[in-house]
């Protein structure tokens, strides 16, 4: 590797206050590197990343002629910007900037002073060895395109979506389910203000229909996602809904004329409590109001032979349509947001609670749908056999803060199973058990409800619940459904209670979707514990993640409630519009390129690129890299034979002379 | 001349040095956390930062030994989590193939390691190289550099043994009836 003339490097190692100068001598680091071949300038400042500590860098730069900038102090990952932003300021070429992490990896960690100040030494060696034979690298600036794909249409991906049409910019949203609306539409009444979901939710559903700027895609998924920030192109599978949506007109009478008197199939919507037909739409207001027929029960698409009721009822606008296909749709965009939302535990892993087996047990999302007014019982809280229970158990934490199940707390639990306390004894008027671990009522006026529905009569047992089981062995003969025992220590009076209750709500938490991994790698996204999608920084990057242009919101990122939803949402889309409003990203130039001189055409390169961005020139018979989607992994450089493959900024010979500059004795 | 590795007695000043290959999103950040957190570990680490471990060439690893170093450590992401889709998968071959390699020439297999440290795991760093740290100033001294000095000198001025001095003469006897 060729030396651009006379390597003049400016060698610069921080104090950091005492937290570098603490533990290492620096005097006697800077005189070292000061003794090193190469090395013009050598000094020591009580804060480089000041800007009297970068005024030096750039004096030096042009007082002593450098071209080369040793800076150590802090972890890179802190301040290479900041350094090679002021060598820039400079006149320098930023890529000849190498820094020493003598303070995470140094200072920080290690006490023996001493030894500290030897390998401070051995790597400032390293560092200056290295950066001799760096090179002028140029950042390569893409365009954003201005147009978002939105993924899930909860009250995250509609909060961001309208949030991002109002700014003017285009927004793809891409929902999995024949409406927008997400869990929250299942909902009754919301805390702590006992809200109606549909309510609040149905207006925003309506501005995403009708906004100009929102293309809205229902029963459609993501097929697969290619390219880079700015630069994505997605392509989008339209599932057939064989109704055609340009000529539906909403009226339902399709719904109304199918041969299908009676609804046999059971409703995902109402969680199986009902019934609907093979031509349905989810809920009354679904948007868009399109009904979808269903392929595996409606007797035209599974048999061939039916009546055809629905087209008859459909009459002049002819829309269904029975041969329709997927479609497989490609857009451009250049920013995603992720806000493919939550499932909830499945508590028929813990069979001594008995759900799936009792007829009584039931989940809260469950609950949500019977106490709703637009539910399978008209808003009457109901046993299966018709009857009011008067006495009603809510186990908190289902599956939540469990080793054996979710370690995490679902943060929403309490303060629904509260919400749920209260309205059954609204509705019921019978008596209500809560049992919980601890009370959590974080967030805005969450306390005040806990204070509120406590004082409603609503029993408050401290404990956990061991056991659910049947009151008797033998049923009831009346038809009735039997009662159940419930079983928890109360740990504020020290006893443990068997409670009788006719019904039990199981408060069960939140986890990621089932398919989020399948989700989350077709966009680069990492996970952390429990499988909810990686932030870039737990506290000061909550919305955005390492691929750059994908962004997090909503309960795909951790549980949360509605309030803190929306507002991760809007904090999604702000930081797509600043991106899109820029108009443009710097690549960082760390990729890798082909000596096609030396390329013996061997192809071991081809497959180790996950990005395609290796390509085979058949006519030249040599490898070929697309400098736009490489991401400079540098995966392709470690496994060319021939060592043809190159990586900017991670050559071999820098690798080689920073290991060598390690282990040098000093 | 002495083939076998010193008794870490004998050289009681001696303290092993690792050389660690760490990834920019998952181990390198683990370490810097680590650093924040002011966790104290063993200092005989010099880290290497590479933006993959899939960057990671054997050669590294087998010139980091050749200049001296006593362990070799490789920190890369989660499999199923690297930053770049699969480097990680392509480090872990390498890694086993140069275990073998490494076995083959003798040297002992605490002395190459590879890890998985998430960003979040600050303390996965200290453990791990406290543990090598460890396991290392009980084997010893590797120095290579050493052994190929004393190898050198066995081998004569010329590098060449009476053997191979056999061989090469009658190679060009060949040679030069062609």
């Amino acid at each position: 590797m060729k030396q651009n003339g006379e390597v003049r490097i400016g060698f610069y190692i921080c104090h950091c206050g005492t937290n570098i100068a603490g533990v290492i001598d620096v005097d006697r680091v800077r005189d070292y590197a000061a003794s090193l071949p190469g090395v013009a300038v050598a000094r020591d400042y009580k804060y480089m990343c000041s800007d009297p500590g970068q005024d030096l860098l750039r004096q030096d730069i042009a007082e002593h002629g450098l071209n080369r900038i040793v800076v150590a102090s802090c972890s890179p990952l802190l301040h290479e910007k900041t350094f090679r932003g002021a060598a820039e300021d400079g006149g320098l070429n930023p890529y000849f900037v190498q820094m020493v992490n003598i303070r995470e990896h140094g200072s920080w960690v290690h006490e023996d002073g001493e030894y500290m100040t030897g390998k401070a030494m051995d790597m400032s060696r390293a560092a200056i060895l290295r950066v001799q034979v760096h090179e002028a690298l140029e950042r390569k600036r893409v365009p954003i395109n201005p147009a978002v794909l939105v993924v899930g249409g909860g009250i995250a991906g509609i909060h961001a979506a309208l949030t991002m049409a109002d700014a003017g910019k285009h927004v793809y949203l891409v929902e999995r389910e024949a409406t927008i609306g997400g869990h929250m539409a299942q909902f009754d009444k919301t805390f702590p203000t006992l809200d109606c979901a549909a309510c609040i939710l149905t207006p925003k559903m309506t501005a995403v229909k009708a906004h100009p700027n929102i293309t809205l895609w229902t029963y459609s998924e993501i097929d697969k996602t290619e390219g880079f920030i700015g630069n994505y192109t997605v392509t989008v599978k339209r599932k057939p809904r064989y109704v055609r949506e340009d000529l539906c007109v909403g009226c339902m009478e399709c719904i109304e004329a199918c041969v299908y008197k009676s609804a046999k199939i059971p409703d995902a919507f109402n969680m199986g409590l009902s019934k609907r037909k093979p031509v349905y739409i989810p809920f009354p207001q679904a948007v868009p109001p399109v009904p979808v027929l269903d392929p595996e029960n409606c007797l035209h698409l599974k048999n061939g032979t039916c009546k055809d009721f629905c087209v008859e009822a459909c009459g002049d606008r002819d829309a269904i349509d029975f041969t329709q296909e997927a479609e497989y749709i490609d857009i451009d965009v250049g920013t995603i947001v992720l806000a493919t939302g939550f499932d909830t535990f499945d508590p028929a892993r813990i069979p001594y609670y008995g759900y799936g087996k009792y007829p009584n047990v039931y989940t809260s999302l469950e609950l949500e749908r019977l106490v709703n007014a637009s539910g399978p019982t008209g808003g009457d809280v109901r046993l299966p056999d018709g009857r009011i229970p008067e006495r009603v158990a809510i186990v908190h934490c289902v599956g939540s803060r469990d080793e054996h199940y979710q370690r995490w707390c679902s943060r929403v639990c309490c303060m629904y199973s509260l919400k749920l306390a209260h309205l059954v004894k609204e509705k019921t008027g019978g008596e209500v058990y809560n049992f919980y671990i601890d009370m959590r009522a974080p967030g805005k006026s969450m306390e005040e409800f806990y204070n509120r529905v406590s004082t409603e009569g609503v029993h408050l047992v401290r404990g956990r619940v061991a056991d659910i089981a049947p009151e008797s062995l033998e049923p009831p003969s009346n038809g009735r459904i039997g009662r159940v025992v419930v079983q928890a220590e109360d740990t504020l009076i020290g006893r443990i209670r068997k409670i009788p209750v006719d019904m039990v709500i199981l408060s069960v938490g939140m986890q990621p979707q089932e398919d989020a991994e399948n989700i989350r790698r077709m966009f680069n996204i990492s996970c952390s514990t429990g499988g909810f999608f990686l932030e870039r920084h737990p506290k000061l990057a909550p919305v955005s993640t390492f691929t750059d242009g994908v962004f997090l919101a909503g309960t795909c990122q951790g549980p949360k409630d509605i309030p803190d939803t929306v507002a991760q949402a809007g904090a999604a889309a702000s930081e797509a519009l600043a991106l899109i409003d820029r108009g443009h990203y710097e690549l960082e130039p760390n990729t890798a390129y082909v000596l096609e001189e030396q390329c013996s055409g061997c192809k071991s390169c081809i497959q180790q690129c996950p990005y395609t961005a290796i390509s085979f020139d058949a006519e030249k018979s040599k490898a070929s890299i697309n400098e736009a989607l490489c991401k400079g992994c540098g995966t392709c450089v470690a496994s060319c034979p021939s060592a043809s493959i190159r990586q900017h900024l991670f050559e071999d010979e820098e690798i080689f002379r920073e290991i060598h500059g390690l282990l040098a004795y000093a | 001349m002495n083939m076998q590795q010193p008794n870490s007695g004998e050289d009681a000043a001696w303290r092993p040095r690792i050389v660690a290959f760490f990834c920019n999103w998952c181990t390198y950040t683990a370490a810097d956390l680590a650093g924040v957190s002011r966790m104290k570990y063993a200092p005989n680490t010099r880290i290497v930062r590479v933006m993959c471990s899939g960057r990671i060439d054997p050669q590294f690893v087998l010139d980091a030994f050749r200049h001296g170093a006593d362990g070799v450590l490789i920190g890369g992401c989660h499999p199923g989590d690297c930053h770049y889709s699969e480097g990680n998968y392509k480090a872990l071959r390498r890694y086993h193939l140069l275990r073998r390699l490494l076995a083959d020439m003798g040297v002992a297999e605490q002395r190459f390691r590879l890890e998985w440290i998430s960003a979040s795991e600050g303390d996965k760093v200290k453990s791990v190289i406290d543990q090598m740290v460890a396991q290392l100033q009980e084997l010893g001294p590797l120095d290579l550099p050493g052994r190929r000095a004393d190898w050198d000198a066995e081998l004569g001025e010329n590098g060449e043994d009476d053997l191979t001095a056999g061989i090469a003469a009658e190679a060009a006897e060949e040679v030069s009836h062609v």
